[in-house]
């Protein structure tokens, strides 16, 4: 019997897979006519030959060298086309597939779909102003430009004779009446198109044109399509995705389930050693013979997640293989959290409190000086990191993105002062997952209530407002990206509360929150004098804010201040 | 300054494969079964000491990886290793009794076989404790992984190391029999890794896990490296430099990526805190043949003293590649 649907397949590796792929068309009663590379020594072509002498539909074309993006894929397809049309006259459709192409349903589906369609050519073909997917940048010029180097073997030869042809502005002229589109080459074309392309009294002139075109076989048939088809429908029967270095992603044996439910009729590109895969759907009993049409869509979720992988990463996550240089990181960590600045001096019991108000885990001063603080008194937070500060200092953003990375899906809050190790400073400054609050020259109100030498206590104020005054400068620098606000801490402590809600809403929803305490302030009787002490000790203190002298803050009874928005 | 740098990078190459060139008469062939090595094969590099406990369960993972062809240098092992890996169909077998220490830890033996017969072939080089475990590794070989590397055009595929550890004490007497050390230790640090870039080899420099917390808790920065690229497409011209954390040609150790995305990756399951650790510490403090006077042994010795566990509450239990690869550990990249 002679069947309307005749494959053409083009195959250079792994060929005792075309044997078998072959086999399976030729079963179904295809003729299939195999072009073999040129490449492929002699003894594996007789090999493959003589395993298929008894399928007396299985044909062998003319052999070409066919390097990818080269002529010869076009000049192969040719002849390997001419050969079914002229040899099996029944033939209404031409597949064309690749050695590594695996027909996902039995042959029968693929013959009633395309009988249904008898004057439907399926050849991906887009105009080239459309087309996202090109390698190397060139759109337009690939048709324009003279391309004799093949890009794989001569990439440099390659790139340097584009770019002469630029600064010369050299333009090829498009043969009049074609318009270059480009596709898949993996078409399913009828016999009139076809034979119409190669049948053209001016072939020869097109042949010349497109021999010099870049990657002609996604060109060459998709836009002479154009020209004869009655019916084009511009999409592949064959399933094939693509990665970041435009080659099909490869099936595996794990694929099985995804390829099934795809309903695609064939898939490119197969792993040779997918025993399983050749194996299921190859064998005979085609107990799939419903009418679906190919829905790839889940399949393609799979690679899109694949490349959106290789190409972001996660965001917030070093790993062995992603180490983002400086400006290409998307944020430094993976989830939002805020720092507090100052808070826990002004509050007696600023942590717990927050705890409790927020549902967030609050931890303590994690860069303190001596040992990392975690929520609790824990001495090991979520990732097994421990609290020993050398180990944080040997490399304090990875212990931040480490912290925060463990603890996804939990908002995170910590404390922050001028007696902790600054290190950190400026990579919280860069990072927009980041909310600063931030009470300036906070740390007063703990000299204050400290029983040290006066003469100590000025030193010690000199030291920390000059280092708050650093991370401040870092924080509120143009470039930064986390969310800063500023409160001087007289600002702040004019009406700490009004301050403290919208911030605990910023943090989290608010559950019908159980605000029934507010956190106990510092009593700070004698502090205004306290400064003015400092003041009159020769300090210049400009990051505690303005504190009238014989009046202690009374904060309820004040007016709103704005807070300082500092940075969105 | 750049082209000076790749000229002093070449220069170490050289002396390295200069170095692993003069040790050949090191190597004592034991038993050689290179003839079986198919043209591309996966072949496996190792240098080992007494690790009976570990071998058949290391052969029998590699195997069912697709691993062709095992080539070990077994420095004087004296219980049983030797006779177990001659009566191998898989194994060529060398014997070296020459000083570990002075052939740089075993790698210029190992560079030696690697430059005569790695030339060509994707080649693990591990230790007995190193478990490869790679995306897919459960329902696709190691082969899969190579050809698609081949066709991304990658050379070298990191795997970092991760400890395991049993859940009790590590100086405790062993409960089960040791025929699989993925039973009697298998608890992970899932998130405590810090890196960075090493300037001059351009790889990564990873540190961290529980052999950082619990014994270099003092000195982090002399805590072990846990960056390693095991698996290597290689060419004869090729050189580990410092274990198998990395090689020179410097391109080969890129295995990451610096614009955002993510690089397929792998982990060396490390069995090395097996319940017989005490004792093996004990012999290789006696030995010194180890990396900066056995520094590292000391550490552990101490830190055995006091008789701690690695295990936290914090400590995973080790499931899958799926597993680590969620927690961010290893990548699929954009494999699918």
């Amino acid at each position: 019997m002679s069947g309307t649907l005749g494959i053409v397949i083009l195959a250079h590796t792994a060929l005792d897979r075309v044997a078998q792929v072959a086999r399976f068309w030729a079963r179904a009663g295809c003729p299939v006519v195999i072009h073999l590379d040129k490449a492929v020594d002699r003894a594996a072509c007789r090999a493959l030959s003589t395993s298929l002498a008894d399928s007396p539909d299985v044909g062998f074309s003319p052999r070409h060298r066919c390097e990818w993006g080269t002529w010869g894929l076009v000049a192969a397809t040719q002849d390997a086309a001419t050969q079914i049309l002229a040899r099996h006259p029944a033939v209404r459709h031409v597949y064309l597939t690749s050695g590594a192409c695996l027909p996902l349903r039995p042959a029968r589906d693929l013959i009633r779909y395309l009988d249904a369609r008898p004057h439907t050519d399926f050849i991906e073909s887009a105009a080239t102003s459309d087309v996202p997917w090109t390698v190397g940048g060139l759109e337009m010029e690939r048709f324009t430009l003279h391309f004799p180097f093949p890009w794989r073997r001569r990439r440099g030869l390659f790139d340097r004779y584009v770019a002469l042809q630029r600064a010369l502005g050299v333009t090829r002229a498009i043969p009049p009446g074609i318009a270059p589109h480009m596709g898949s080459q993996w078409w399913c074309l009828t016999r009139r198109t076809l034979s119409a392309i190669l049948e053209d009294p001016r072939r020869a002139e097109l042949d010349r044109y497109f021999r010099k075109v870049w990657i002609p076989d996604e060109s060459y048939f998709q836009s002479l399509a154009r020209l004869w088809s009655e019916k084009i429908e511009s999409r592949s029967l064959t399933l094939s995705k693509f990665d970041l270095q435009g080659k099909p992603h490869v099936f595996y044996d794990d694929h099985l389930h995804l390829l099934r439910r795809s309903d695609c009729f064939v898939a490119r590109k197969v792993w040779p050693h997918a025993t399983r895969l050749y194996d299921e759907f190859l064998s005979d009993n085609g107990h799939r013979a419903e009418q679906s049409d190919p829905n790839p869509a889940k399949i393609d979720r799979v690679f899109a997640r694949a490349l959106e992988r290789g190409r972001r990463g996660r965001p917030g996550k070093v790993s062995q293989g992603r180490y983002p240089r400086a400006g290409r990181e998307a944020g430094p960590t993976a989830a939002r959290y805020a720092v507090f600045h100052g808070f826990s001096e002004v509050f007696a019991d600023f942590g717990p409190w927050l705890a409790r108000s927020a549902g967030a885990t609050v931890h303590g001063h994690l860069f303190a000086a001596d040992r990392v603080q975690f929520a609790g008194g824990a001495t090991m937070a979520p990732g097994a990191i421990c609290d020993l500060a050398g180990i944080r200092d040997a490399n304090p953003t990875a212990f931040l993105q480490n912290l925060v990375w463990n603890a996804r899906g939990t908002r995170q809050c910590f404390l922050f002062g001028p007696r902790d190790r600054q290190a950190i400073a400026p990579v919280l400054a860069r990072d927009p997952n980041c909310e600063l609050h931030v009470v300036t020259g906070a740390w007063a109100i703990t000299l204050f209530r400290t029983n040290d030498n006066f003469g100590v206590l000025r030193a010690e104020a000199g030291r920390l407002q000059k280092i708050e005054e650093t991370t401040l400068r870092a924080w509120q620098a143009p470039d930064a990206a986390a969310r800063v606000r500023v409160w001087t801490l007289a600002e702040f402590l004019q009406a700490p509360m009004e301050t403290m809600l919208p911030i605990l809403d910023h943090l989290g929803p608010r559950e019908a929150r159980h605000l029934t305490e507010a956190p106990r302030l510092h009593p700070l009787d004698g502090f205004p004098q306290f400064l003015q002490n400092l003041r009159n000790m020769g300090m210049q203190l400009h990051l505690t804010g303005d504190f009238a002298l014989p009046d202690v803050a009374q904060p309820q009874d004040r007016p709103t201040q704005k807070p300082v928005l500092v940075n969105k | 300054m750049g082209l000076w740098q790749s000229y002093r990078m070449r220069l170490r190459r050289q002396r390295l494969l200069i170095r692993a060139f003069r040790k050949r008469r090191e190597l004592r062939p034991v038993h050689l079964r290179l003839g079986k090595i198919g043209s591309d094969d996966i072949l496996l590099f190792s240098t080992l000491r007494n690790e009976m406990d570990r071998l058949p369960h290391f052969l029998r993972h590699y195997r069912k990886q697709g691993v062709g062809h095992f080539l070990i240098v077994d420095n004087c092992s004296g219980d049983g290793s030797g006779e177990y890996l001659r009566a191998q169909p898989d194994v060529s077998l060398w014997r070296a009794e020459a000083s570990y220490r002075r052939a740089r830890y075993g790698m210029d033996w190992l560079n030696r076989l690697l430059m005569v017969h790695g030339h060509g072939h994707w080649c693990v080089t591990v230790d007995p404790d190193e478990l490869l475990v790679f995306p897919f590794c459960d329902t696709r070989p190691l082969r899969a992984l190579t050809d698609w590397l081949d066709s991304s055009g990658l050379r070298s595929f990191s795997a970092m190391l991760l400890d395991l550890y049993p859940r009790g004490d590590l100086t405790a007497e062993p409960e089960s029999d040791m025929t699989d050390p993925l039973a009697a230790a298998c608890w992970f640090d899932p998130g405590n890794y810090r890196m960075q870039r090493n300037p001059v080899y351009h790889n990564l420099w990873i540190q961290g896990g529980p052999r950082e917390r619990a014994f270099f808790a003092e000195q982090p920065q002399r805590a072990p490296a846990l960056n390693k690229i095991p698996l290597v497409r290689w060419n004869r011209r090729y050189a580990y430099v410092s274990s198998t954390h990395m090689l020179l040609p410097r391109g080969l150790n890129q295995v990451y990526d610096t614009s955002g995305g993510e690089k397929a990756s792998g982990i060396l399951l490390h069995t090395k805190f097996l319940p017989v650790f005490a004792e093996k510490t004990r012999e290789e403090i006696d030995r010194g043949e180890h990396y900066s006077n056995s520094g590292e042994y000391r550490a552990y010795a101490r830190a055995l003293e006091r008789g701690p566990a690695l295990w936290s509450e914090f400590s995973q239990r080790y499931v899958n590649w799926r597993q680590l690869e969620g927690l961010g550990l290893m990548s699929k990249g954009s494999w699918a």
